[in-house]
């Protein structure tokens, strides 16, 4: 049964002193009218010794009836709802019952207390008992003597660490995290080819260890991953160490917490941590793409698990680098980067800003090969301290871009194969030319972030570039 | 109490298509060369292509625009459509 009959029904619990406070009240609407339907919500026995008591122990009224408050009563008149008070407020129920004079000897009004339907270690339970499931996905059952953890490892669908089992309860609740459909196809995911929903990526988000609030920004980098300019397919497939880098930039940022300061690379922030690991999970399980499988990276790199960071805009006097791609400061978006692991530059000598960018485009000479130029991209991180030097010196970012270019054009000759011994490089015939080491139209990302002491800088270097390798994708992220 | 969980996999298994008949003899067929375009994928053809000769084989070449991503469909249905085989090189 989910519908009240007509006549007044009354919603009380016993661990809610406003309830108990009521109880003499009820009692008189009892007398007044013998139909007044008592519906107890965690102790049949409640109030004591009244007859005729409405067990819903079970919660199923409640729910089905929007029940949020302790005590309600509402009022249904030819099967409809008419009114409805919630807590103790006398005149309201006064109005409501019909009756008055009611508890003469109660204060006027006290609130009433969260109803056990609304309950947050009951709700998403209920949701998916009353709510009809709205979800497709297979279900697979865990026998009772099987450990959860083990039986995920089991199946194949780990990256090595443990997976928060996707419960129903536990995958209806990160759906609360978008307004998109469950049924929504948001992209179709390589290397099968697989057409994923809403719903799919949110099972795999929940066991990446996400919070709901985290989910528009995993769908935003999912659609920006499965792209033709990112090229997800060609990246696990390739033999080099390279994986799907997450940079975040916003107010999404700041709104669920991500780190863009000490050890942003690093473990200890829960978004940082499984946002990245949410897409490839998505990678493997839905798209089929596994190590040794159709992956196929020779060391690979241990930012393939996930790696997600944002941009310290905060603490930046630049635009930040989705503004430079073109979005507004307001905007959140995310920017799928290609990208071997960050590796770090040192500089602790260098005051002017001259001799820093000189000092920096060497450390970004050597991503992919010394003798590799226009092949790959890169991101530079800048650390505070180091950003210090641009910011006294007063260089905009776009001053700084170009004495960086200046300092990252190198003279073909010296790349030359055979040139001091090496075989690798340039064939012949660039000798003459002064060749730059990044594609000056996007090839060199630049952002702010990492903590505040620390003069030394990070380096992304990235794969094959351009429309024959993956490009910068950046997509705003949509609530 | 035994737990439900949700399958997170794509919930397709790729469908098995059946390897085409073996040809008996290259003789007279025409077998695609593709070049998946990574480098010296050309020197590797162009032997396979000296060894189809003195078979009786005849030999058209193709190439992907890059080796990073799939072959486009229509080349796909171009080597299908005008050979009786085909082989595809990976070289470095």
């Amino acid at each position: 049964m989910t519908t009240l009959s007509d006549g007044l029904h009354i919603f009380v619990k016993r661990d809610c002193p406003t309830c108990e406070l009521v109880v003499p009240v009820l009692e008189q609407l009892r007398s007044a009218n013998g139909t007044v339907q008592v519906i107890t919500q965690d102790d049949p026995a409640f109030p004591d010794g009244m007859v005729d008591v409405t067990d819903d122990t079970e919660l199923n009224l409640s729910w089905h009836n929007d029940v949020e408050t302790v005590p309600t009563v509402v009022l249904v008149k030819d099967g409809v709802e008419v009114e409805r008070t919630v807590g103790w407020d006398r005149p309201s129920w006064e109005a409501v019952t019909g009756v008055g004079e009611l508890g003469p000897e109660l204060p006027d009004q006290r609130p009433g207390c969260g109803s056990l339907s609304v309950d947050p270690s009951n709700a998403d339970a209920l949701k998916v008992r009353f709510g009809g499931s709205v979800l497709h996905s297979r279900r697979v059952e865990i026998a009772a003597l099987e450990d959860e953890i083990e039986a995920l490892y089991d199946r194949g669908w780990s990256d090595g660490l443990p997976l928060v089992p996707p419960t129903e309860a536990r995958v209806m609740r990160m759906l609360e995290g978008t307004t998109r459909d469950p049924q929504d196809i948001v992209a179709v995911i390589p290397p099968d080819l697989v057409e994923t929903t809403v719903e799919k990526i949110a099972i795999n988000t929940v066991m990446a260890g996400c919070k709901p609030e985290y989910l528009p920004v995993v769908l935003a980098a999912i659609e920006a991953a499965c792209t033709d300019e990112f090229n997800m397919h060609g990246l696990l497939c390739t033999t080099m160490g390279v994986g799907p880098i997450i940079i975040v930039n916003g107010p999404i940022r700041r709104e669920i917490g991500m780190n863009s300061g000490m050890n942003v690379f690093g473990q200890g922030n829960r978004a940082n941590s499984t946002i990245g690991r949410a897409l490839q999970l998505t990678v493997r399980n839905v798209g089929g793409g596994r190590p040794g499988e159709v992956d196929r990276a020779a060391h690979g790199q241990p930012g393939k698990v996930g790696l997600c960071f944002p941009e310290d805009e905060e603490g930046s006097p630049w635009e930040s680098m989705a503004v430079e791609r073109g979005f507004s400061p307001e905007s959140s978006t995310v920017t799928l980067f290609a990208g071997e692991a960050p590796r770090i530059i040192v500089d602790q000598a260098s005051r002017s800003p001259e001799s820093l960018t000189a000092l920096l485009a060497q450390g970004l000479m050597a991503t992919v090969s010394p003798r590799a130029v226009m092949f790959n991209d890169a991101i530079l991180v800048l650390t505070p301290e180091h950003m210090a030097r641009y910011r006294d010196a007063g260089w905009s970012k776009a001053r700084f871009r170009q004495e960086l270019n200046r300092c990252l054009t190198v003279s073909g000759a010296s790349i030359t194969r055979g040139v001091d011994g090496i075989e690798a490089g340039l064939p012949p015939g660039f000798e003459e030319k002064q060749l730059s080491k990044f594609n000056p139209d996007g090839g060199l990302l630049i952002a702010h972030a990492g903590g505040p002491a620390g003069l030394f800088s990070s380096v992304i270097g990235g794969w094959l570039n351009g429309t024959m390798g993956s490009m910068p994708v950046t997509r705003e992220i949509m609530r | 109490m035994s737990t439900t969980i949700l399958d997170p996999t794509g919930e397709t298994k790729p469908a098995t298509i059946p390897r085409s008949p073996r040809p008996e003899s290259l003789a007279g067929l025409t077998v695609g060369l593709l070049d998946i375009s990574k480098p010296r994928g050309n020197v590797f053809l162009d032997r396979l292509e000296e060894h189809l000769g003195e078979l009786g084989a005849k030999t058209q070449r193709f190439a992907k625009p890059t080796f990073t991503k799939p072959a486009p469909v229509d080349l796909r249905h171009e080597i299908a459509t005008s050979c009786d085989a085909v082989i595809e090189a990976l070289a470095d």
